[in-house]
């Protein structure tokens, strides 16, 4: 089981989080490497909690990380982060992106934000590192780069080399969308220069 | 062979529905049915794709059964597909399918919503196996569920029955590696008449009955020598465990050193070969998703086990769970949990930005005295913040019967109520139109919401005859709405067609129809924002000189808008009122209009997308 490299991808529906699961998925299968990776479809895409849980290993089983199994979350919202944090596994690390998106219950006075999640998750003891992915994206001329500059920053923190990750992403736009290629490599490694303090590989 | 069809032998990298999608092709089957249902929607989506197969989306899962089992009687191999509520709907017919059998194979997938991703309750069906007499497989993963799809239609024509292949969310909705095997082909001879098989009076049915228990008896011995059904070894002979489906895949996460009985065709249940596995181990549990099925009939052997007496009865039975409760079993201490969650607000699912039907739920909200029976779709968010506009949401299409219900069965508390049924285009025409027909018939006073967004909204905007495509998006005739609710009896001057985001015209139709003393019905006609026929005007912005924080387009409830400020006024009658000050994700709006008419302060104006602003 210790050999099995979980990455849990959290956000909401329509941020793209399946597809940044996708991708390392992608990569994971082209090293030979099994891999399982569960969806989310029906109701809950509808502006709701989405997530993906990506297993890869020699062989893996259950499709589910456990709580307290994580060695990656990467939240593509702060209060998602914050929601999922617990599924880390001592020494996990979490890459948040400070984007706050507020559901409708929280526009209603319902229930509030809290005043600032990345510091929440710290102070519950998370090696967490928060940055305004948006911030980059936007920077680079595309605020849809947000996915890119999010696996580039947690690409140090795989148990392969960033590069392996990097050409998964080229790959995909070569094929689809060319012209996006050089924009996507800049967005990665721009997210590259986010690495989360003190961390290491989780190999 | 189609040159973007990836060839047997290839890797891929396919979600359960994908793989048994895959599998039904390559089993060389000819026609395959469906009704869109999470999560088994995707199944038909892509069969859709594959050459040389007819693909349908029905209207209801009955009538996809029974265009799947006529294709067998012509000796085609057939499939349809359901979630486990549609199981429901197509029942009348399996019951006698199961007397009469097939001659090409006949699969039906059911998938379970194990955990209640996206539906009403959890249901096993697991059950139909036993009550029907039919053989059950259940794959653990998305290769095992390629694999036994293209089993199934083998037992099926073997034994001449349809078979049961039984998914769960976590099956549906996990990607794995799938290897694809060869593709065979099989041409049916045709239907040839045989009026004591296909002729179900009581005379004939007598007569296959014992057949149907034959057939039962030849299946229990097949289960019991099937190589889908296999012991995976373990020291650990502490306990030993019976699974099957993804929870074999979970015990042997959390065991791996467990003896583990894994069963892939589990009805009619191996149960000698489970007797000579429980004399091997300490203890025995049965980890089933999610009611004791198997347990009860081991039990009923004579064979000691545990089961639902240490584990939980409903919902998915991961590695957490059972560590727990094999811990609990053995008198162990539970491992403690690593972190402690950390408390936030909760984000349930939202209609989305510029939905048709916000219009209908901000406006059912702001009429007094009604109680709006509501129905399966999108639109049962309804029932949610701001607008709390729907009061019941069963199954699908009852809304129209319950509103039939409510009216005719008024008790002191509700007066003059006004009943409004809610319910979508697909669900009308899945199971809603025949309550219409019943509300006129018996003359109930009932007004009909029909939502028409020309899409299965919810499980992604698949097509239905009220779209005018088929399943592959080409073009197919199109209902039209008014005329069949006037076919079925409704007073042409009762039917309304009403653009929802009109805001001031529906809130008056709504008035006045329900005052009416008679079934009447408003169609809503603007297409989900979801599907290439709905079109977005410029976006709207909050002009914050202009606004006076009265909230009111915060009642909309369309997730562009959220409240940046919020305060507090006494008006000059001494009474408090909130303030709240808003603004709009102009990137997302797509500018509907709906919280523009609600503001009466002309503060919602046309946003100019800055110099600085990036297009996204």
């Amino acid at each position: 089981m210790s050999e099995v490299t979980n990455i849990l991808v959290v956000g909401i529906g329509g941020q793209g989080v399946m597809t940044a699961a996708e991708i390392l998925a992608e990569a994971a299968i082209g090293l030979g490497l099994d891999v399982k990776k569960t969806e989310v479809a029906g109701m809950s895409q509808r502006g709701g909690v989405v997530s993906s849980h990506v297993r890869f290993g020699k062989r893996v089983l259950s499709p589910e990380i456990a709580p307290g199994e994580a060695n990656v979350l990467v939240a593509f919202e702060a209060a998602e982060g914050m929601r999922w944090s617990n599924y880390l596994k001592p020494g996990g690390i979490a890459m948040v992106n400070t984007l706050r998106l507020a559901p409708p219950v929280v526009s209603l006075g319902l229930f509030d934000y809290p005043e600032d999640p990345v510091a929440e998750m710290r102070a519950a003891g998370v090696n967490v590192h928060g940055f305004d992915a948006g911030a980059i994206a936007r920077e680079l001329g595309d605020l849809r780069l947000v996915n890119t500059v999010m696996l580039g920053a947690i690409a140090d923190h795989l148990p392969f080399p960033a590069d392996t990750l990097k050409r998964c992403i080229v790959d995909r736009f070569r094929i689809r969308k060319p012209q996006l290629v050089e924009k996507n490599e800049r967005a990665f490694e721009a997210g590259r220069q986010e690495r989360v303090p003190g961390a290491v590989s989780v190999a | 062979m189609n040159a973007s069809l990836p060839a047997a032998g290839t890797r891929l990298f396919l979600s359960g529905n994908d793989a048994v999608a895959r599998a039904v092709w390559d089993a060389g089957c000819r026609v395959a049915a469906a009704y869109p249902g999470t999560p088994s929607t995707e199944i038909l989506e892509q069969l859709s794709r594959y050459p040389d197969i007819y693909a349908e989306w029905s209207v209801n899962e009955k009538v996809s059964m029974e265009v799947a089992f006529g294709a067998t009687l012509a000796g085609s191999r057939a499939f349809c597909a359901m979630k486990h509520v549609g199981m429901n709907v197509a029942s009348d017919a399996l019951m006698t399918i199961t007397l009469t059998g097939c001659i090409g194979g006949l699969v039906i997938a059911i998938a379970d919503d194990v955990g209640f991703s996206s539906s009403q309750n959890e249901q096993d069906s697991r059950y139909w196996g036993r009550f029907a007499h039919l053989p059950v497989l259940e794959p653990a993963d998305a290769q095992e569920a390629y694999e036994m799809a293209r089993t199934a239609f083998d037992i099926s024509e073997r034994f001449q029955t349809p078979v049961i292949l039984r998914l769960t969310t976590r099956i549906c909705h996990v990607k794995g590696l799938v290897t694809p095997r060869e593709r065979e082909t099989h041409t049916g001879a045709g239907f040839e008449k045989n009026t004591a098989r296909w002729v179900m009076v009581p005379a004939h049915a007598k007569q296959r009955l014992p057949l149907q228990l034959e057939r039962e008896a030849a299946l229990r011995d097949f289960a019991g020598e099937s190589a889908l059904n296999v012991i995976l070894e373990g020291n650990d002979k502490r306990v030993g465990f019976v699974a099957s489906g993804p929870a074999a895949m979970h015990v042997r996460e959390a065991f791996p050193d467990a003896p583990l009985f894994k069963l892939g065709l589990s009805c009619p249940a191996p149960l000698e070969p489970i007797r000579a596995f429980a004399a091997m181990v300490e203890k025995l549990v049965v980890v089933e998703e999610t009611e004791p099925l198997l347990e009860s009939e081991i039990k009923a052997a004579g064979i000691a086990t545990h089961g639902k007496d240490v584990l939980p009865r409903m919902g998915e039975l991961t590695p957490p769970v059972l560590r727990e409760a094999v811990a609990r079993l053995l008198g162990e201490k539970a491992p403690p949990a690593v972190r402690i969650p950390l408390r936030v607000f909760p984000r349930p699912p939202t209609m989305c930005v510029a939905c048709p039907h916000l219009g209908v739920y901000f406006t059912l909200s702001q009429v007094r005295n009604l109680s709006i029976s509501g129905d399966i779709g999108c639109y049962t968010l309804g029932a949610g913040q701001p607008w709390n506009a729907l009061d019941t949401c069963i199954s699908m299409g009852a809304s129209i019967p319950m509103a039939i219900g409510l009216d005719k069965g008024r008790g002191e508390g509700d007066g003059n109520k006004r009943i409004v049924a809610v319910i979508g285009d697909s669900t009308f025409m899945h199971m809603g139109m025949q309550g219409l027909l019943d509300a006129v018939y018996n003359r109930a006073n009932i007004t009909v919401l029909l939502l028409d967004n020309r899409t299965v909204g919810m499980t992604g905007g698949q097509d239905n005859p009220g779209s005018g495509r088929d399943i592959h998006g080409d073009g197919a005739p199109r209902i039209d709405f008014a005329k069949l609710c006037e076919a079925l009896g409704v007073n042409p001057e009762r039917i309304r067609m009403v653009d929802p985001y009109e805001l001031p015209t529906l809130f008056r139709a709504v008035r006045e129809e329900v005052k009416a003393e008679e079934p009447s019905v408003i169609i809503t006609n603007q297409p989900c924002v979801l599907i290439p026929e709905y079109k977005r005007s410029a976006a709207l912005c909050v002009d914050e000189e202009k606004c006076t924080g009265c909230g009111n387009c915060v009642d909309v409830g369309c997730p562009a808008i959220s409240v940046i400020r919020r305060g507090k006024e006494v008006k000059p009658s001494g009474r408090e009122v909130e303030l709240a000050w808003t603004r709009i994700e102009s990137v997302a709006c797509t500018g509907c209009n709906l919280c523009l008419r609600t503001c009466g302060a002309e503060a919602i104006v046309p946003w100019q997308r800055s110099n600085t602003e990036v297009p996204a």
